[in-house]
């Protein structure tokens, strides 16, 4: 079992709703601080984006991130280079689409987040049947490959990408790209009850979570959440790591009340 | 690395996964796996389905005017010293091959049950020609443009409102096609249910590569036959132009088996199979325009229809195989055959096949005394403001 996927069943085993945020890779001069302040803040791992040019399963407020990270001369390597020296504990996951490791070589980016501390990989168009390639590169590296399930993904291919899921299961709340939303809909409950009922590992739902209202409503169905836009746009207008730290705070409070 | 083909009627046949050699795949969110299946066994059920392919061919005689003519050019042929064949695509309704594509995918829209398509558009062709086969059949459209398009081709952003279309302004990264393809692409992972895809090249996660090349196989199957008639023999080359590749797959298909030369043109400014660099975008492998990290690069070309990056995943196997040829030509070449063709034929073109006359000219010695095929993809209504700003009074 990979180091994620230990740490995060542990984490779940002990009672403890898991709790991971999101930080676009060189949004700011002092994003390796924002991953600091998330573990002050309690988070259980982040999910690192690497900036791609054309996100599509993102909405505006990613993009903009994207957009800001990209004109600050944000590469792939840039990212993975910056966080060789991050002195945290909790697992860092990173997420890109399938160009970025397939320009850099798949088995080369394999190497470069191993070297660079990373645990876990999130690559949204590359569902499990395109994964073969990934998977080889990959091989026995301490790297775990994490699936996206949706809400309309029939109880087959449920069964079949929770089988090649690693780390955990990114149950995704609602049909359509990432994004605020003032609620949490039905789709939650239904998608991570589906999907404990084939698998013990952690269920972890993310998109649309805005607010510790909606943190706590997905968290309490599932294993955890996963949140981005909500951060990134706090990011974008200004706010200091210290101040996406206590909104993550917030958030900590909000699903330990489940 | 080149691959030998085993034989000459497996390339352009069916594709069972969705490859075309190392290009292709589905390479899309979870989301749209399953609408993308779908789209595949629906089209396979209805391109068996005599029901189905008779109405398909009903619309594209009565409706769209099909078959389109073949018209020898009998002064340009004197002037560039070979003999050069139209296919008049830009004789269809709504004025491009792109009416072909999009009679079938509506079709299958309601056959699907969906009730709403949504499509990209790049100089507006393929959005009117949606919009268009939407009012035909009583679903909702919704077209996203790049604003940078909507500004280079306002007359069709208003014959698409004309239509009953709702045309969307994409605001992202170059303004263009590429952006246009991202925004349809997630409104599609929100309304997938209700909703059908109607891409507009032969690009994208499959079915669409494949599907999208059968509904244009009309286009070369036709031009067979009627090269056939009027000279007992196959041209000795048979050209398009190249964005996404959607009217050249339609007319390389029905001459792959012969002994044309089959060459694709792309405009410099995008030449995804020139610079022969493999990526992942839009949901398959292709030759894409991006830099050394991976980031998707915009192109640049006077004809928003070719301002695409990436090119559909068979051109690029195509390429690989070396059963065709890519040819590149620039903003300038393009403007002079716009010119040429309308002057010497009374014909004028859209810019986007005025990139395969330009290289007709620009190789006329190489072409010297051969029979040369070129798809007319569209007529140039629709450049005819922009040209006339490039080109002041003439």
């Amino acid at each position: 079992m990979g180091t994620l996927e230990k740490h995060l069943r542990e984490r779940r085993d002990s009672g403890r709703k898991l709790l991971m945020p999101y930080v676009t890779g060189g949004i700011t001069d002092d994003w390796l601080d924002v991953i600091r302040a998330y573990e002050d803040a309690g988070a259980d791992g982040v999910e690192v984006n690497i900036p791609f040019s054309d996100p599509v399963m993102d909405g505006p407020t990613i993009q903009a991130a994207s957009d800001q990270a990209l004109r600050r001369g944000t590469t792939p390597r840039t990212v993975l280079s910056e966080l060789r020296g991050l002195d945290v504990s909790i697992p860092l996951i990173v997420m890109t689409y399938a160009n970025i490791p397939f320009r850099m070589g798949y088995r080369r980016f394999v190497e470069e987040c191993i070297q660079s501390g990373v645990h876990g990989a999130i690559i949204p168009d590359v569902p499990y049947e395109e994964m073969d390639a990934w998977e080889e590169a990959v091989g026995d590296a301490d790297l775990d490959t994490v699936m996206l399930a949706s809400p309309i993904s029939s109880d087959e291919r449920l069964a079949k990408l929770t089988a090649r899921s690693r780390g955990f299961v990114y149950g995704v709340n609602v049909l359509g790209v990432t994004g605020e939303r003032s609620e949490v809909g039905t789709w939650t409950a239904d998608l991570a009850g589906r999907v404990k009922q084939i698998t013990d590992l952690p269920v972890v739902m993310g998109f649309g979570i805005s607010s510790p209202e909606t943190a706590a409503a997905a968290a309490a169905p599932s294993d955890g959440v996963i949140v981005a836009s909500a951060i990134m746009r706090l990011l974008l207008d200004g706010g200091s790591a210290l101040e996406a730290g206590a909104f993550v705070a917030d958030l900590r409070r909000a699903i330990d009340g489940v | 690395m080149t691959t030998t083909p085993t034989a000459a009627d497996s390339i352009m046949g069916d594709v069972p996964d969705g490859r075309f050699g190392r290009f292709g795949g589905q390479f899309v969110p979870e989301t749209l796996v399953g609408a993308c299946q779908e789209v595949e066994h629906e089209f396979r059920a209805a391109w068996a389905d005599e029901a189905f392919r008779g109405r398909l061919d009903g619309l594209l005689r009565d409706y769209a005017g099909r078959p389109s003519p073949l018209t020898l050019c009998d002064r340009l042929s004197d002037e560039l010293g070979l003999r050069l064949l139209l296919k008049r695509e830009d004789l269809n309704h709504t004025g491009s091959h792109k009416i072909n594509n999009v009679l079938g995918q509506a079709l299958l829209a309601q056959r699907m049950g969906k009730k709403r398509l949504v499509a990209e558009t790049g100089a507006g062709q393929h959005g009117v020609a949606t919009a268009t086969a939407a009012a035909l059949l009583g679903l909702d459209c919704v077209v996203y443009m790049g604003a940078v398009d909507m500004e280079r081709q306002k007359l069709n952003v208003f014959r698409m409102r004309l239509l009953g279309a709702e045309v969307r302004s994409a605001e992202t990264g170059s303004r263009t096609l590429k952006d246009a393809v991202n925004e349809a692409m997630r409104d599609w992972v929100a309304t997938v249910e209700s909703t059908h895809y109607c891409l507009g090249s032969a690009m994208g996660p499959h079915p669409y590569p494949f599907m999208v090349r059968e509904l244009h196989r009309v286009i070369g199957t036709e031009a067979r036959e009627q090269c056939l008639a009027l000279d007992g023999r196959d041209p000795d080359v048979v050209t398009a132009c190249v964005g996404g590749g959607s009217n050249a797959i339609g007319i390389f298909s029905g001459f792959v088996d012969s002994d044309a030369d089959l060459v694709g043109v792309e405009p410099a400014g995008g030449a995804a199979v020139g610079r022969g660099v493999a990526g992942i975008v839009h949901g398959s492998t292709s030759f894409l325009l991006q830099d050394d990290h991976g980031q998707v690069q915009e192109a640049q070309s006077i004809s928003a229809g070719l301002d695409y990056p990436g090119v559909g995943p068979e051109h690029a196997h195509l390429a690989e195989l070396g059963r065709a040829r890519y040819e590149s030509v620039t903003d300038a070449e393009v403007l002079d055959a716009f010119q040429l063709l309308s002057r010497t034929e009374g014909i004028i073109p859209a810019l986007e096949p005025a990139h395969a006359l330009a290289w007709v000219s620009r190789a006329r010695e190489e072409l010297a005394g051969k029979t040369v095929l070129l798809n007319l993809s569209g007529r140039g209504d629709k450049d005819v403001a922009q040209v006339a700003e490039i080109l002041g009074e003439l």
